[in-house]
């Protein structure tokens, strides 16, 4: 199978190309194992990755134009020649892997912790399953990146949008029982920028590997903004 | 070009639950805190733990902690230090309702509280029925716990280097830590990291082998640093092969889909487990059901096309439980096994999954080696999660209990640390020559010319051990195998990097990474041929009984011309009466 990969050494390269390789597929063989066999062929070939079986969210990548992640993306899935390039929009170190600095600080910007006024009871914090179930979709987020690297408006404005990323995790904060910050986290969220640059377009929800729904958890944002207003 | 500096109190090497949790302890204090990762701190294995935590919370059924501590020193084989068991159950308790409080999204029973699950080896009542011990976020417990502690860590402003790969400890003469060389993956520049307390949590070594359900990462970094410091490993025979990893690719199915009520057939659809433990059945511990399930598969009763697996039965549970419960398992069976759990078994057949032992510490964290007739600290350095060994998994650890032991022991570490920072106000003097060793290690990937790349040797070694230090382990097997593999450590030498450049070379990351393999791989294998006796994950059929008379004692692997030594186990617990070494049924 013909993989194109776009190669970048900084200490060699004025820009990014591609290159080709020829992978000898086998049964069940996802895009990592690709990589990694590329790697066999050239070790100066770098790209992240750790867990391969997509819970670490390190190796996100852009395949055919969309990003996944590789090492659960299987190559028979995928249309001949590979072209895999690294996540648009971020800043490139070497080959497939990128800076994710902004992405990181708009993760932390949303204030992505439990917050409790209340004093800690001896034991646990008590929650219904069903207010538990309101987290489901929210707290599986892996931080790989996919999402917000394919947002056009974090593209555009990563240093004042938070992301899809950063927003699912805001509204997982705001969406559990146990939390005592919503009106906080409400305000850091207003103004032109950091939340309402979203446009649904909706590309967050597309490439997400987890199955998860930034647009949905922005939406639920906005309409409690909306009930606390009045 | 002078080498870069920075001082810092305390020095935690390794980001996963050990270390965050090491980390927010100090991160509460005044000190000054480095937390260096070689990936992005949610990045750490701990993401990978799916079923559970173990505590004895009794949300489900009867419950106390020192139940759960007669499990684990039966669960151990008799191995386990007793009096660091007593401490782990207690401050099991607390510990899960800390987390709780610092945000994991723990599943929920009716009553609003932590839902537990029943896992192998889990009894109430010293011995008797089932119980229902480990704390679950579904079957995603490890990634709910390693976010919130990073979360944690990102609000109490833990200073963390990621990306950052630590090369070695420095020491002076007297053997006191000080620090440790870092190599900034992005630039490709090292970095001194001065410290007066350095903590190692670099989990675990699974990429010893060739099927494993551990991570890349795990290239047993911390443990090798330690042999290469002087400092033994503990007990580093023991190492567990999950009973269910995918079929052909390692990844892990957890025992939680047992605790759930799923059972393991061969090819005649037989429940097999019923013959090797009749009362545990598919729960009893895991070197059991590892031993059972490769047993089947010698005797011609696997499944599959060349008959080398066995099915694990989930589909009976229904869609409901198994969505609810066990979604990620589901997911992953989808992905690699191209099989829906909901309607289909599960191809499984085991995978080297995680080390008992490792570097030797006593519960505050602290390593701890021989000297004379007893033992002594090692000024400056600290071991916790995966890495050390307490030791409290002795020869098998039971499920639920590592995330409980990261936990406890990285607190543990984290909040002595604190104590050992008010009587160690300054900075030891820097030695010179051990940096100067430290650098060797790094500048000896620039030499260049042709010559054996990193991926052959490595293929070869892990290989080799898995063929020579598996689940069964015969003299034969095993000598052979340990002479093949100082074989393969001699032509290490040889070893070319044929990539050179700086910046993010991960090639010269997986070279650093080929020696710790070695140094960690070889004392498992070394320390396995010298134990004669089956005991928990070591099984020798030429020695098939648990030898107490002998052999109830701990290995000291030292690197330095292949060395062994043995110390005592501590059977006399904290506060409670001892449990006296019985035969192990489940
Ligand atoms: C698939 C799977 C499922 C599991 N399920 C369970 C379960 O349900 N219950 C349970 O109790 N246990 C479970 N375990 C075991 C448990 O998850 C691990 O033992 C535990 O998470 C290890 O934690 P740790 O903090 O010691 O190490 P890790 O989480 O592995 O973290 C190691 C850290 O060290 C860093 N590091 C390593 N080397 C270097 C270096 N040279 N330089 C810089 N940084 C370095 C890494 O970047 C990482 O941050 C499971 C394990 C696996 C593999
Ligand atoms: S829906 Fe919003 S967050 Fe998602 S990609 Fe579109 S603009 Fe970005
Ligand atoms: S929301 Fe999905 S795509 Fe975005 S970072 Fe989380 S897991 Fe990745
Ligand atoms: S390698 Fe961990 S998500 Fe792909």
């Amino acid at each position: 199978m013909k993989f194109l990969v776009s190669r970048f050494n900084p200490d060699a390269d004025a820009r990014p190309y591609m290159q080709a390789f020829e992978v000898q597929v086998q049964r069940g063989m996802m895009l990592r194992d690709a990589l990694l066999e590329i790697k066999r062929l050239d070790e100066s070939f770098a790209f992240r990755h750790s867990c391969g079986e997509g819970v670490c969210g390190s190796d996100g990548v852009n395949v055919n134009g969309t990003n996944k992640l590789a090492c659960i993306t299987p190559v028979s899935e995928l249309k001949e020649p590979v072209e895999i390039r690294p996540f648009p929009g971020r800043p490139i170190i070497r080959d497939l892997v990128v800076d994710m600095t902004q992405f990181y600080q708009q993760y932390k910007a949303v204030k992505p912790w439990l917050v409790r006024n209340d004093p800690m009871p001896e034991q646990e914090i008590l929650q219904s399953p069903k207010d538990r179930d309101r987290l489901d979709g929210l707290y599986e987020c892996i931080m790989c990146g996919c999402c917000s690297t394919a947002c056009p408006s974090f593209w555009w404005n990563p240093e004042k949008f938070h992301g899809p990323q950063a927003l699912l995790a805001a509204w997982r904060f705001l969406a559990d029982t146990r939390d005592q910050a919503t009106d906080e986290r409400l305000d850091a969220l207003e103004g032109p920028y950091k939340l309402f640059r979203c446009h649904t377009i909706m590309n967050c929800v597309e490439v997400c590997p987890k199955g998860l729904n930034p647009t949905q958890a922005i939406g639920h944002i906005k309409n409690l903004m909306l009930k606390n207003a009045v | 070009m002078a080498l870069n500096k920075r001082r810092f109190d305390a020095l935690i090497i390794g980001a996963g639950g050990a270390g965050l949790n090491a980390a927010i302890q100090l991160a509460n204090t005044e000190a000054r805190v480095a937390v260096v990762s070689k990936v992005f701190p949610t990045r750490s294995h701990t993401v990978a733990a799916q079923g559970g935590v173990n505590a004895a919370l009794a949300n489900v059924l009867p419950d106390n902690w020192h139940w759960h501590m007669f499990d684990t020193v039966k669960g151990s084989d008799y191995l386990g230090d007793q009096d660091a068991i007593e401490f782990m159950c207690r401050e099991a308790i607390p510990t899960v309702y800390e987390l709780e409080h610092n945000g994991v999204p723990f599943s929920r029973l009716d009553s609003g509280k932590i839902y537990q699950r029943a896992f192998g080896g889990q009894s109430q009542n010293f011995g008797g029925a089932q119980a229902a011990r480990t704390c679950a976020a579904a079957d995603r417990t490890g990634h709910a716990i390693l976010h919130a502690l990073y979360q944690q860590n990102v609000r109490a402003r833990t200073h963390f280097f990621d990306e950052y790969f630590a090369i070695d400890l420095i020491r002076d003469d007297e053997g006191a830590i000080l620090g440790a060389l870092v190599l900034e993956i992005e630039t490709g520049e090292p970095l001194l990291i001065e410290a007066k307390a350095t903590v190692l949590a670099t989990g675990g070594c699974g990429q010893v082998y060739r099927t494993t359900s551990n991570a890349h990462i795990n290239t047993g970094d911390g443990t090798a640093m330690a042999l290469r410091a002087g400092i033994p490993l503990m007990d580093m025979e023991f190492f567990q092969f999950h009973p269910t990893g995918i079929a052909g690719r390692g990844m892990l199915i957890t025992e939680g889909v047992r605790g759930e009520g799923g059972y393991l057939i061969n090819r005649d659809g037989e429940r097999f487990m019923e013959r090797y433990a009749p009362n545990a059945k598919d729960l009893a511990s895991r070197d059991v059901v590892s031993r059972a399930i490769v047993t089947e598969v010698k005797e011609g009763r696997g499944v599959g096309p060349n008959a080398d697996h066995v099915l694990l039965k989930v589909d009976h549970l229904g869609e409901d439980i198994v969505s609810k419960r066990l979604p990620g398992i589901r997911e992953s069976g989808r992905i690699f096994a191209g099989v829906d759990a909901v309607h289909e078994p599960l191809p499984v057949f085991p995978t080297a999954h995680y080390v008992m032992g490792g570097i030797p510490t006593d519960p505050y964290g602290r390593v701890i080696v021989p000297q004379g007739t007893g033992e002594e600290i090692v000024p400056g350095l600290y071991a916790a999660g995966e890495c050390a060994c307490v030791s409290v998994h002795g020869a098998n650890r039971l499920g639920g209990n590592s995330l409980l032991d990261i936990l406890v022991f990285g607190r543990a570490a984290g909040l002595d640390v604190i104590e050992n920072l008010k009587e160690n106000r300054n900075h030891r003097p820097m030695n010179e020559s051990s940096v100067e060793a430290a650098m060797a290690r790094l500048t000896r990937w620039d030499q260049k010319g042709d010559g054996m790349p990193v991926r052959e040797l490595r293929d070869e070694f892990r290989k080799t051990m898995e063929d020579h230090a598996g689940v069964f382990r015969t003299e034969e097997i095993m000598s052979e195998g340990v002479e093949k593999l100082k074989a393969l450590r001699d032509r290490l030498p040889e070893v070319r990097l044929h990539d050179h450049s700086k910046v993010f070379n991960t090639a010269r990351i997986e070279a650093l990474e080929l020696e710790n393999l070695f140094d960690t791989g070889i004392s498992i294998a070394y320390s396995a041929l010298m134990r004669k006796e089956s005991r928990g994950a070591h099984s020798r059929p030429d020695h098939p009984q648990r030898d107490d008379a002998n052999w109830m004692k701990h290995s000291l692997y030292y690197r330095d011309g292949d060395r062994m030594e043995y110390k005592p186990v501590r059977t006399k617990p904290l506060t409670v009466e001892s449990f006296p070494p019985k035969e192990r049924v489940y």
